[in-house]
């Protein structure tokens, strides 16, 4: 499985890009590989504020459903709409395509995310 | 407990299959994508491993009279060396099982039923047995099946047998059938809505079976094709899935499969009253296909409303591979199963527009 240095992880296989106040997530090559082929991507709206954990958008595969989870608590400030249309691009590139850029609401919260090193080991384990 | 193994465990790994429990069963959910598998077999073939699936001998001279009344189809109907599709169902007209009757003759059958509802199956034909004069056996252990499906699967077949395989018609079997060198069973039916067989063969000798096909299928695009597609495929067929579309809650009525429950055969059968008595009442749900018009894909258990009023809940719903729509089963009130009626489905708390269609979805392609 394929895993870049300098984000963030998740538990529940997120990943974080951060940009100043601002950070891209996606999901992990292992999520997109443990759903399989992504068919339909639901994408929250600009603006709305979630808290971490909570459930941001959902992809699902042919087969079943899955939440999306805030990794901090933030602000929605962009959404990639390609992925309404071409939602595979989580399948194809799952790093490349991010699914929403978000506003930091405190970024304290980052410590408590996984290195690249931390989630290589915590993907051994699961 | 821990899930058990059939004989193609290992052929599963060596293929990257995903493996998941089903039933309680090591089962490959895919092998290298469910879309790909599902256009496998309506394009080309697939095979399938359903070892998994339970089979239960019933032999002796009232083995005739025993199923007319455990069953719900009229076996009078059924010639040596056909199967028949049925229902067995519950004194209040539930469903028991969902199953294929193989008749070798008027005092031997096979029985191939569902593998989660073994147990419970074998139990329920004991307790039924009465006075019949008849031994039932589970031979779920001892056998093995993998299910050859798509418009391919003829002429794949046809390359490891000497039998014609022309000869064999929709839904009827041929015993002793040399597959390879395998001593086989094998009957054209299937679950999938394509032509193709269902091939049974002791344990040991279904892997001989297996590779020889994929090695025989492989000039034709044939693909190993796991549980997840076989749901794909049986769903837009419009063939119902034990525990979804029918259960011991939701009667074969209901579920629009009256075909197969013969209100009129002439013996008695169990579930007969009720399931008279729930026709002639009129059904007050019923199941019906529907197609989403807002965005979002519809999932087995997500609620319907018709404004505020809770209709009914989705029996099963996907991104169809072969219409490329989203599209499910409703099981809803009866006076809401209209063609074109708007109803909504509930997907995560949010109510999306879908609307009634034909249940036969593969019509439409």
């Amino acid at each position: 499985m394929k895993i870049l240095k300098d984000l963030y992880y998740t538990k529940d296989h997120e990943w974080l890009r951060v940009e100043g106040d601002e950070a891209y997530i996606g999901l992990t090559d292992y999520a997109q590989d443990s759903l399989g082929d992504i068919v339909y991507v639901e994408l929250p709206e600009v603006d709305d504020e979630f808290n971490k954990e909570d459930a941001f958008s959902a992809v699902e595969s042919v087969k079943a459903a899955s939440d999306v989870y805030m990794p901090v608590d933030g602000r929605i400030v962009e959404v990639n709409e390609s992925l309404l249309d071409e939602p595979n691009l989580l399948n194809e590139d799952p790093y490349k395509n991010w699914i929403v850029k978000i506003e930091i609401a405190d970024k304290s919260q980052l410590e408590e995310l996984m290195t690249s090193d931390e989630y290589e080991q915590y993907l051994e384990e699961v | 407990m821990v899930a058990k193994k059939t004989p193609l465990y290992d052929e599963h790994i060596r293929l990257g299959g995903k493996i998941i429990d089903y039933a309680g069963w090591f089962l490959p959910v895919q092998y290298v994508g469910l879309i790909e598998e599902h256009e496998a077999v309506r394009n080309n073939a697939g095979i399938f491993d359903v070892s998994h699936m339970g089979e239960i001998a019933v032999k002796g001279e009232d083995a005739f009279d025993y199923l007319q009344y455990l069953l719900t189809n009229d076996l009078s109907k059924l010639t040596d060396n056909q199967v028949m599709y049925t229902f067995m169902c519950y004194p209040h007209g539930g469903v028991v099982d969902d199953l294929l009757v193989y008749k070798y003759n008027q005092e031997e059958y096979l029985l191939v039923v569902n593998a989660a509802n073994i147990d419970k199956d074998f139990k329920w034909m004991i307790d039924n047995k009465k006075g019949y004069n008849i031994i039932i056996e589970n031979l779920s252990e001892q056998i093995g099946e993998v299910a050859l499906q798509g418009p391919k699967a003829q002429v794949i077949l046809q390359k490891l047998t000497d039998f014609d395989l022309s000869e064999l018609k929709f839904f009827y079997l041929k015993r002793d059938v040399n597959i390879a060198g395998v001593n086989t069973m094998i009957s054209r039916t299937g679950y999938t809505g394509e032509d193709g067989f269902e091939i049974y063969a002791k344990g040991e000798d279904i892997v001989k079976v297996w590779k020889s096909i994929l090695e025989a299928g492989e000039e034709y695009g044939l693909k190993p094709a796991g549980l997840g597609s076989r749901d794909t495929l049986r769903f837009e067929a419009s063939l119902p899935l034990y525990g979804h579309e029918i259960s011991e809650e939701v009667t074969p009525l209901e579920g629009g499969f009256k075909f197969f429950v013969k209100l009129n055969k002439v013996q008695d059968f169990i579930g007969k009253e009720a399931l008279s008595r729930q026709w002639n009442e009129g059904l007050k749900r019923k199941l019906a296909g529907f197609e989403m018009i807002g965005r979002g894909i519809p999932r087995e258990g997500y609620e319907i409303f018709k404004g505020d009023k809770k209709i009914g809940y989705v029996t099963t719903g996907y991104m169809s591979p072969t219409l490329k729509k989203n599209i499910g089963n409703a099981l809803i009130d009866a006076e809401e199963t209209e063609l074109g009626n708007e109803i909504d489905i509930m997907i995560r708390n949010k109510p999306v527009k879908a609307k009634i269609i034909d249940k036969k979805f593969l019509k439409n392609k």
